[in-house]
């Protein structure tokens, strides 16, 4: 089964599936924290539109965990630009 | 007394009205700040007026907001931030322009500071290098205006009435006594259209002309970000933008930071009546002018956009106080983009007119009866 990088630990994901799909699917239920407060975030709306499920991929930041398609080696870190 | 329409106005005349001892009831169609006001970015602006009556009240009203947030928790419910705003000119004719009318504002109260091009970045750090000149002004402020209306509302004490139409006025002879809606009929005092953009409506419900009409504006929305940006930042073109009579479609950036992380950028004007489809033209041109301020916005996403309706009149003034032809009602409306910041001043004085203290500012410019009666 193929794999993404998360945070140094391998996460397996199915051919087409987003990242945010293969990190809950793998039981990772947040990746960011909030700015105010500290509160974990992670998948909410699931379809682009929230913009809670911020992540970086492959030193791209800000990036919706729900949107992006995950691909073999993606190397993905949680949070935005203000994590 | 029963004002009609929650936004920031509406509760800013809940807030003073109350205060002054009046019973309060708020009547509002949708939500709280559902309308006009949850759809700008909360610009407490002495900066952008040339002298005259609405300069005067924004002057007014940017005193009444620092008492308002200074009151226990007030402030930092609404986000109330007294950060200062930096006018910018690309070029030196901009610039005299500017001086020119900073000179004219002084005479009014606003305070002023010229800031030479080579100061520029010592304000802002992230600003494009080329810009000739500036202008800050430390009066301008800003609010979270879904939270300033809501605050303001909740510190009134007032009973707020959401998803309730106003569809009638009830009458004694000429006076209103009243409104009658969709839930039953309300009794009052006196009753107050705060209904913005649709403030014409309201009047007309009562038999009066307050022409007010939808003024378009569209707003960008980034992504949330560490701070990057410390004032209002806006070209000095905003200002004959704001003052235009023209149609089509105007815009000039204004950009701004909030304590969520995101950055605004304002704004669009256009008379296009009430029509709410997304123009990617408007955005585009937008996103064009704030990365000529700032260009490290361009590898910025943005995430969302929102549009509203201004309110305004034919000659760009509010329509504050009693209304001689229909004696028990009383207008606040027709502030056009400048409604949040106008509002504690509103406020204040529409609680002054209606416990019949002498009101400290003279009402005449924004009467309800200087328009033309339709024909």
């Amino acid at each position: 089964m193929s794999q993404i990088v998360f945070e140094g630990r391998p996460v397996p994901f199915h051919p087409g599936q987003s990242i945010g799909a293969a990190l809950t699917a793998a039981g990772i239920r947040s990746w960011r924290t909030t700015r105010s407060g500290g509160r974990p975030r992670g998948l909410y709306c699931g379809i682009g539109v929230c913009f809670d499920c911020l992540i970086t991929v492959n030193g791209r930041p800000s990036l919706r965990a729900c949107m992006v398609e995950a691909r073999e080696g993606d190397v993905v870190e949680g949070g935005g630009r203000d994590a | 007394m029963v004002i009609v329409g929650g936004g920031v106005v509406g509760a800013a005349c809940a807030y003073y009205a109350a205060r002054a001892g009046l019973t309060v009831t708020v009547v509002e169609r949708g939500a709280v700040a559902g309308g006009t006001t949850g759809a700008g970015e909360g610009n407490l602006l002495v900066s952008d007026k040339e002298p005259g009556p609405e300069l005067d009240l924004a002057v007014l009203s940017s005193a009444r907001w620092a008492e308002l947030a200074a009151e226990d928790g007030l402030g930092a419910a609404v986000e109330y931030e007294p950060k200062g705003g930096l006018v910018v000119a690309e070029t030196e004719e901009g610039a005299a322009g500017l001086a020119g009318l900073a000179a004219r504002q002084r005479a009014s109260g606003v305070e002023a500071v010229e800031v030479p091009a080579a100061e520029l970045t010592g304000y802002e750090p992230h600003l494009a290098p080329d810009l000739a000149g500036g202008m800050f002004y430390p009066q301008d402020a800003q609010v979270q205006p879904m939270l300033a209306a809501a605050h303001l509302l909740r510190a009134s004490g007032a009973e707020v009435r959401t998803g309730v139409t106003v569809t009638g006025m009830s009458r004694s002879g000429a006076r209103v006594t009243g409104v009658r809606t969709d839930r039953g009929d309300l009794a009052a005092g006196a009753v107050v259209n705060a209904a913005g953009t649709w403030g014409g409506e309201v009047a007309a419900l009562a038999g009066v002309n307050v022409p007010i009409l939808p003024r378009r504006g569209f707003i960008l929305v980034t992504e949330p970000l560490p701070p990057l940006i410390r004032h209002k930042v806006y070209a000095a073109e905003y200002v004959a933008n704001v003052a235009s009579d023209d149609e089509g479609l105007e815009s000039s950036a204004v950009v701004e930071g909030t304590p969520a992380g995101t950055i605004l950028i304002g704004a669009t004007r256009e008379r296009v009546g009430f029509d709410r489809t997304l123009s990617t033209a408007a955005l585009r041109r937008l996103a064009r002018q704030a990365i000529r301020l700032f260009p490290v916005l361009a590898d910025v996403a943005a995430i969302r956009a929102y549009c509203g309706f201004r309110p305004y009149c034919p000659d760009h003034l509010p329509v504050i106080g009693p209304d001689p032809r229909a004696e028990g009602l009383l207008h606040a409306c027709g502030h056009e983009g400048a409604g949040i910041g106008l509002a504690a001043a509103t406020g204040h004085l529409i609680a002054q007119s209606l416990t019949g203290a002498r009101p400290d500012f003279d009402l005449h410019p924004f009467r309800p009866d200087r328009f033309p009666e339709q024909p």
